[in-house]
């Protein structure tokens, strides 16, 4: 299983340049993310390494091959679609077998990996039948097996579970998270859907714009996000960013916000020295928050703000409190979330620690 | 349980009644306009098919008494017989069966290149690409309008020099071209139906053209097979002009054979014969539209993908 690299890619469409000067790199077996909003060149990035788009300019390795310039079907690759994609006039087994015959595989071992895969996907039963036939989530398990017949090097999906409903989805997340821990191919895995990445992946590669904003394991993303952009995309309900001014005096560090409440930084990682009334975008994740109205012990910030509503979602719930003219969002246990009346006020702390601290004018992390 | 039960009673009866309503209601005007005007249509068709049918299996004589509406007093199929092996077309006197010979010989050629160059074609600029694939259909689509009559001496002189004018391989290589611009924008416009995903997952399969073509596309295009196969089918079998103008002797097709039997200048119309011969001619197509019709109609409207 090799590694897959891209090097100093380039694709322009016209006079539009979707993808700048981009470099990545995934180590053989592990499961990369493509994460990123729609138009952020995320499914291009992985149809140029199908071979399915031409790249403009730079090169994509996998292994030590250059396959820049190969045929799709000489790249060792295979692919799961969005829509499935199954020849529609053939039966499941025409579906699997046909890549292999292609390939020129011998009969008896084309018989031999096809009755493997439908085992492991539990489609045996299906096995004579032709998609229209098929849910879709048996359509999806059956593209998959396509994909796994072929003993490809490197597995590519784009956004394979965005067609299911959410329950078969995460049946799916489960089935495809099982099959890399067993059979550990390289995957590259495109989505928009940051619970896919986060469950799945083990590098996970944040686009917007064309760009890699941010390129890291899950926790790394989560917990340190490179940029303004990363620190709203990832998380449900997004981490609050408030503007803040850094205030320096006797060597401590602590953030004013407009409303006038602070926060205490002394415990942040500053990468260099912090600037006295340098203006910055302090992160928050809501689920830090200690619960409302609880004692808190060194916490860097104490806060009494009114409720603006909650919102209950099954094992969650969130709080909005008010924060100036916007909102500050909030994890709280279910059970205390009936206890938030609108209009009430809160005292709310944030522990040391947890903040996240980005430059207001570049956006990056501090 | 009980008032479950009772509300589907009482739903239930709701239901049938406007159904027994539909079944009383009164012809109005507007639907006795409707049905005057259908009967008006279909008297239309049939009054001259029926004036034809029974005139073909009458006698010469009692055709002279000039009651075309009447029915044959001695049925007879004397006139089928003598259209199909002795009427002459010019001086050659062997009845339809010459000229119906040499459409089937026109047709199954011209019909085979015809569709196996456009369905390629057309699978090709829908789903690869091809570079001025645009400019290419677009040259097509003009073609798909040019009038025969401006390309046909121009025509002739291809044929001539490539030494098929006036056989009946000239015809049919004349009908396959002439009929190469439509089917292929009819195959192009059906195979651009196809999602793209299929192609690639195809291309990421196999990648090879004519394998991708022969086992997963073909098998998808029955329907518009169906529909290019009838409308080929008609538009060369009731062909008149093209015919006449590359069928040498006695390698025209039926209809000029027909149209040759017909217009006699000299000695008696057999009016009988005449329509026998015509409606020989009409059979081949007929038999085609009866056999396959429901096809060319749910090919028409499927799309290439189902399910």
């Amino acid at each position: 299983m090799p590694r897959v690299s891209f090097e100093r890619i380039h694709k322009t469409y016209g006079s539009v340049a979707v993808l700048r000067d981009l470099d990545l790199a995934v180590e053989h077996g592990d499961f990369l993310v493509l994460l990123g909003p729609s138009g952020c060149g995320k499914t291009t990035l992985l149809n140029m390494l199908a071979g399915l788009q031409e790249v403009t300019a730079g090169r994509i390795l996998i292994g030590e091959r250059d396959v820049t310039d190969l045929d799709p079907k000489d790249r060792g690759l295979a692919m799961v679609f969005q829509s499935y994609a199954l020849y529609p006039t053939k039966t499941v087994r025409g579906n699997l077998r046909f890549g292999l015959s292609a390939a020129r595989l011998p009969a008896q071992e084309a018989d031999r990996r096809v009755a493997w895969a439908a085992k492991l996907l539990q489609i045996e039963p299906l096995l004579e039948r032709k998609p229209a036939q098929l849910s879709g989530g048996q359509r999806q398990r059956v593209a998959i097996g396509r994909a796994l017949v072929k003993h490809a090097e490197v597995l590519l999906f784009d956004e394979p579970l965005s067609n299911l409903d959410a329950k078969l989805r995460t049946e799916m997340r489960l089935e495809i998270k099982r099959l890399h821990d067993e059979l550990s191919p390289t995957v590259v895995y495109v989505t928009h859907d940051q619970i896919e990445a986060m469950t799945m992946a083990t590098k996970i590669a944040v686009m917007n714009g064309g760009v890699i904003q941010q390129f890291g394991t899950p926790d790394e993303i989560y917990e340190r996000p490179a940029n303004l952009f990363v620190a709203g995309f990832i998380g449900a309900p997004a981490m609050n960013l408030k503007t803040a001014r850094l205030a320096t005096r006797d060597g401590q560090v602590a953030g004013v916000f407009g409303n006038g409440q602070q926060i205490d930084l002394q415990d942040y990682p500053f990468a260099r020295p912090p600037q006295g009334g340098a203006e910055v975008v302090v992160g928050l994740r809501p689920e830090y928050f200690g619960a409302p109205d609880a004692p808190a012990r060194d916490a860097a910030a104490a806060w009494e703000l009114p409720v603006a509503h909650t919102e209950r979602t099954g094992s969650d719930a969130t709080g909005y409190l008010r924060w100036g003219e916007g909102l500050l969002s909030l994890r709280v246990e279910p059970s205390q979330a009936a206890r938030l009346k609108a209009g009430q006020t809160v005292r709310v702390t944030f522990p040391k620690g947890k903040a996240n601290l980005f430059d207001a004018a570049t956006g990056t992390r501090l | 349980m009980t008032d479950i039960a009772s509300a589907a009673t009482v739903g239930a009866t709701i239901d049938s009644r406007p159904i027994v309503r539909r079944r009383r209601k009164r012809i109005t005007g507007r639907s006795l306009a409707v049905l005057a005007f259908l009967t008006i249509c279909a008297l239309f068709f049939c009054v001259p098919l029926y004036v034809v049918l029974t005139t073909s299996l009458k006698t010469m004589d009692e055709i002279r008494q000039g009651n075309i509406f009447a029915l044959p007093q001695d049925w007879t199929l004397e006139a089928w017989r003598f259209a199909w092996f002795e009427a002459c077309s010019g001086i050659n006197c062997n009845g339809l069966r010459v000229g119906f010979w040499n459409s089937v010989l026109i047709l199954v050629p011209s019909l085979l290149l015809s569709i196996a160059l456009s369905v390629v074609t057309g699978y090709a600029l829908a789903l690869w690409e091809v570079r001025w694939a645009g400019t290419f259909l677009f040259l097509l689509f003009l073609c798909a309008f040019v009038p025969f009559q401006i390309i046909m001496y121009p025509l002739i002189a291809m044929t001539r020099s490539i030494g098929v004018y006036g056989t009946i391989w000239g015809v049919a290589v004349v009908h396959a071209v002439l009929a190469m611009p439509v089917l292929t924008l009819i195959f192009r416009n059906y195979y651009k139906d196809i999602p793209q995903e299929i192609m690639s997952a195809a291309v990421m399969d196999s990648g090879s053209f004519w394998r991708i073509f022969g086992e997963i596309i073909l098998p998808m295009s029955g329907n518009i097979l169906i529909v290019v196969l009838i409308l080929q089918l008609t538009s060369i079998w009731n062909d008149y002009l093209i015919g006449v103008t590359f069928g040498g002797f006695n390698t025209q097709p039926m209809t000029v054979n027909l149209a040759n039997m017909v217009t006699v200048s000299t000695g008696t119309a057999s009016y009988n014969v005449d329509m026998a011969a015509a409606l020989l001619t009409a059979i081949p197509p007929l038999l085609i539209y009866f056999f396959v019709g429901k096809f060319f109609v749910a090919g028409i409207t499927a799309g290439a993908i189902k399910g």
